[in-house]
């Protein structure tokens, strides 16, 4: 790549910011796995362990020349090819501009984002999925909705001379969306409502108490998540700069801001501030900073985040209202908080932090950059669900998508797996082939 | 004999074992149970959903003694467990016909 010098600092914290967004996917298999009841934890994690085996090989197959391949010039998907990620071993990074770090290490970044967004939408369908109908959902979904959506928002086109090719349509209109809080949250949050429209209700639903069976577990998965949400904003700089400080102390401000905004919520209108409110808090305002964290000053992530946990809060209450057992409300806490997150930045977002970023209206930038925000918004929410809705009746009306009434009662674990999370009496036998 | 039955709150038992002992009781079963009495259950929240758990966790404790003590054991274990509050638990006591050591085969009050 011509005069290009690798970068060995931001190659070291690109690779360091993977693994912190990888870790992302286990933490929430422990955040959505602590949610449900015993009779379940084992699917629920299982669901987001099997969409890391099934995107990766994805990605690696077609999916990052789809999402980030140029060659087809198109604004809507990357490029077609079977290529295997053989031909970019030598290259460097190209996303609007040449980044002094290796394609590769740009591929596995954006792969971990491509595999936590498709394990968001199962908290939606807590309890009730066939395991293998969630396998082939996950492989359609990445491929019809996540790749070219991310192409949209994060493809800033191949960039030779000062001629760039194949930027995408949200990235080319100047929809500023920093690390995905469109691509990733409104994006699985809209799938997340889609799927729990197609799968219907649980079992009892508002009737049969479904409460959390580990509170522990929910915590240890809100604190993976937080710790790994740094290599999601602050590596999504694509360098180890002061766009990835600002990034990194705006997700951590949010998120303490969202904890509290949630918690006086619970204590105003329960009497009680609860653990999972903390958990959930912290969730919320990651995910409201996640478009912001690069465009705003850090004063205006505490709002941000501190609104963000007010909104949510009283958001995953909306699925009573409506009816739809969006089961560990995925809609309340990423659809909400990413739309809420990604209009931020149309009020806060200002040039003074950021030299591409953009004054929204409390910086004298009028509405122009509100509008532009809210056609992210309104495309990316009204693709998924559209696309997801016929994605999940193709599956149920083909393979089916939900476990039978009887197995469904008797728990998902024991017939989807065989296993059970907990052993409570040990009268068994076996050990070798029975 | 009578065997004296105990449904305590959990966080009493270690004074009514304490009080047992010192009244002379030598020996115990004590496991843990749920249920509810006039307290009934209490409410759970989460995420702003209400829960109602009717069964609360008690403990319940059981006590072999002599006939002849077995009112003043009672009033032992009354004394030590109540609070005052609603839901501090019952006693009661049942007719033993037999008791047997294991270990030694001693039968009747002495194998108390």
């Amino acid at each position: 790549m011509g005069d290009v010098v690798l970068n060995s600092g931001d190659t070291a914290f690109i690779l360091i910011s993977s693994a912190l967004v990888l870790l992302m996917t286990p933490g929430l298999a422990f955040f959505y796995g602590g949610m449900v009841r015993t009779k379940s934890v084992l699917n629920m994690m299982m669901m987001s362990m099997v969409t890391i085996g099934i995107v990766s090989i994805l990605w690696v197959i077609y999916g990052f020349e789809l999402a980030f391949g140029y060659k087809a010039e198109s604004a809507w998907y990357g490029n077609f090819s079977l290529s295997g990620l053989g031909g970019v071993v030598d290259d460097f990074t190209n996303n609007g501009g040449v980044y002094p770090i290796p394609m590769l290490v740009f591929a596995a970044f954006q792969l971990m984002f491509a595999i936590i967004t498709p394990a968001l939408i199962s908290g939606a369908i807590a309890d009730r999925a066939k395991f293998v109908s969630w396998g082939v959902f996950v492989a359609i979904w990445s491929t019809v909705v996540y790749f070219p959506v991310a192409h949209w928002v994060f493809a800033f086109g191949n960039k030779v001379g000062d001629v760039v090719t194949g930027t995408g349509y949200l990235a080319g209109k100047g929809v500023q969306d920093f690390a995905g809080g469109t691509a990733v949250h409104i994006n699985a949050g809209a799938a997340g409502l889609a799927l729990a429209i197609v799968l219907g209700k649980r079992i009892g639903w508002r009737k049969d108490p479904m409460r959390p069976h580990s509170l522990p577990l929910v915590m240890l998965g809100a604190a993976l998540l937080w710790f790994g949400w740094f290599g999601f904003n602050a590596g999504s700089a694509l360098g180890a700069n002061g766009i990835a400080g600002l990034a990194f102390l705006n997700t951590q401000v949010a998120a303490a801001a969202a904890v509290i905004g949630w918690l006086l919520v619970e204590k105003v209108r329960n009497g009680h501030a609860t653990s999972l409110g903390g958990a959930s808090g912290a969730v919320a305002g990651l995910v409201a900073i996640t478009p912001a964290c690069a465009f705003v000053a850090p004063w205006a992530a505490v709002v941000i985040g501190f609104i963000a946990g007010i909104l949510c809060a009283l958001a995953v209450s909306l699925k009573y209202k409506f009816g739809f057992d969006d089961s560990l409300d995925v809609v309340g806490v990423h659809l909400v908080g990413g739309i809420w997150g990604s209009l931020a930045i149309g009020f806060f977002g200002t040039s003074v932090v950021n030299s591409i970023g953009l004054d929204g209206l409390f910086y004298g930038g009028g509405t122009a950059l509100l509008g532009k925000q809210a056609l992210g918004v309104a495309l990316v929410a009204g693709y998924s669900f559209i696309a997801t809705l016929i994605i999940g009746y193709a599956i149920e009306k083909t393979i089916g998508f939900r476990i039978t009434k009887d197995a469904e009662i008797e728990g998902i674990d024991l017939k989807e797996h065989a296993e059970s999370a907990y052993e409570y009496a040990s009268s068994s036998r076996g050990g070798a082939n029975l | 004999m009578k065997l004296i039955t105990a449904i305590l709150k959990p966080f009493k038992l270690d004074e009514v074992k304490d009080a047992l002992q010192a009244a002379g009781i030598t020996g115990m079963t004590v496991s843990e149970a749920s249920g509810f009495g006039r307290q009934k259950g209490h409410t759970e929240v989460y995420r702003g959903a209400e829960y109602t758990v009717d069964l609360v966790p008690k403990v319940r404790l059981e006590v072999l003694v002599d006939d002849a003590d077995a009112a003043a054991i009672v009033d032992v274990i009354v004394k030590a467990a109540g609070t005052g509050s609603i839901g501090d638990g019952k006693v009661w006591t049942t007719p033993v016909d037999q008791v047997v050591r294991v270990r030694t085969g001693e039968r009747g009050t002495d194998a108390i």
